[in-house]
């Protein structure tokens, strides 16, 4: 194999996830920061701008696929572009979840809102910044980072059923507030599988460079963590 | 425990001064293929000629250790090197089609051996030739010149040829480096078809067939045995950098 065309067209790929994991990041709290801002234009644009991202996928995945045919990778340069393949769909789904938070934006209108949103943001920039650093260990080939970026899903769970349980207290209190808690639910909902995804990031980092195929969110490692009781 | 049906332990091969392997000490299993790869003067085709004696002749060279095929020391003093090179089968990497027809090719051997019922030996050479994915091909001109055939053709009936002779383990050394992608492939499948009856050693031409082939895998780097695992982890999680670094074309 001619390393120096392979590691050539490996950074070009590379750059074209990281700008697609850019405009991912992104759009995590952009989607949430409209949901506050109850800005239905600006949530329809999301909406429109999310079939930019599944054709920067796609784009990812033919050009990782010609690589693979044309220098016929092994090891860990398979491991890589294996990799690449899984990010990139990782990237995708969790635009799609940024979608799914505008279109609960697009839902609840600019009416009243139920609540003024602070935890559901915090947990937007968690993942956002998880997302960055996860790119980031990628990048570095960083382990120790990655495992580092996986745990902090405990945090986010965590946020989940704080949300959860606080959104449950509106309904109970009047039934009539289901409609609204339950789509920030989903909201909530949608941000804590974000995490799960940037999470399967991270074991894909660990997998490129060790070569072990390892599951980072066991639900165990919460319980000695910081989870409010 | 997997029968192994040949084993090399702690073999030294010296070339006049230069050692060619070192301790190699690694067991193949029966039915199935193993290959032997790494980069040029490795010591892995030394090892290949060296289970057949095909090295027995060649001067100013000397070996410690010893290879046994069905635990049987095949350099002891007893044993009969005719015989032992119609149990273990080679072909190398140019195609050496004898003078004289297709169906000559793949008897000769058997009546060398002194094969005389006509009957016995159309069966072997219809088996031989269906073997070596090639009876289809010419199946309606086994009169015809081996010659005639192109090199992929040549390449399987010289397959063909080993087998006639039904060995127990057949060594191939770079049997398709000359060989279009349809013949290389064609010879690749029919291994996967061989290891059932018989016991496959190949030195690949590249690490891609390597890979594709491979049940387990030996990576030799000057006259050392690296890494000796199986194919479906060998290519993709590499234990030793050194292997890693060869595989991904870092050297070599």
């Amino acid at each position: 194999m001619a390393r120096d065309t392979f590691e050539k067209e490996l950074a070009t790929l590379e750059n074209s996830l990281l700008d697609l994991g850019n405009i991912v990041d992104l759009s995590i709290v952009e989607a949430v920061e409209i949901l506050r801002k109850q800005d239905v234009a600006a949530a329809k644009r999301l909406i429109i701008g999310d079939a930019e991202i599944n054709r920067r996928r796609f784009a990812i995945e033919a050009d990782t696929l010609v690589l693979i045919a044309r220098q016929q990778p092994m090891a860990r340069d398979l491991r890589t572009l294996a990799a690449v393949l899984e990010i990139a769909t990782e990237l995708e789904r969790i635009a799609d979840y940024s979608k799914g938070n505008a279109r609960i934006a697009v839902k609840l209108g600019t009416k009243p809102p139920l609540k003024p949103l602070v935890d559901i943001p915090r947990m937007a920039r968690r993942g956002s910044e998880m997302l960055r650093n996860a790119l980031m260990s990628y990048t570095r080939r960083d382990v120790q980072m990655a495992r580092a970026i996986a745990a902090q899903d405990c945090e986010i769970d965590a946020l989940y059923d704080q949300i959860y349980r606080e959104l449950m207290t509106y309904v109970i209190s009047d039934p009539r507030n289901i409609e609204d808690a339950s789509q920030l639910m989903w909201c909530a909902h949608n941000l804590e599988r974000t995490a799960d995804r940037v999470v399967n990031i991270c074991e894909r980092v660990v997998f490129t460079v060790t070569g072990d195929m390892i599951e980072l969110d066991d639900p165990d490692d919460c319980l000695d963590g910081d989870e409010p009781t | 425990m997997v029968e192994k049906k040949v084993s090399a332990e702690n073999i030294n091969y010296f070339y006049g001064g230069n050692q060619a392997l070192r301790d190699v000490s690694l067991g193949v299993p029966a039915h199935s293929v193993t290959v032997f790869f790494g980069p040029a003067g490795g010591g892995k085709t030394t090892l290949l000629r060296l289970i057949n004696r095909l090295n027995d002749m060649v001067e100013n060279t000397r070996m410690t250790g010893r290879i046994l095929l069905d635990n049987k020391n095949i350099y002891d003093e007893d044993v009969d090197v005719a015989i032992l090179r119609r149990r273990v089968g080679m072909v190398f990497a140019l195609p050496l089609p004898l003078p004289g027809t297709i169906r000559e090719n793949v008897t000769y051997g058997l009546k060398l051996a002194g094969m005389r019922d006509g009957h016995r030996i159309a069966e072997i050479l219809e088996k031989s030739l269906v073997q070596a994915a090639i009876w289809d091909e010419i199946k309606d001109r086994l009169d015809s010149p081996a010659s005639s055939l192109s090199g992929g053709q040549q390449q399987r009936l010289c397959i063909a040829r080993s087998l006639a002779l039904e060995p127990e383990v057949l060594l191939l050394d770079e049997p398709t480096s000359g060989l279009d992608p349809i013949s290389t492939r064609k010879v690749e499948d029919s291994l996967q078809e061989l290891k059932q009856l018989y016991t496959i050693i190949i030195v690949p031409h590249s690490i891609q067939q390597a890979a594709r082939v491979a049940d387990q895998a030996a990576f030799f780097l000057m006259g050392d045995l690296i890494e000796y695992r199986p194919g479906t982890e060998i290519f993709t999680t590499p234990r030793d950098k050194r292997t890693e670094d060869y595989i991904t074309g870092r050297f070599g």
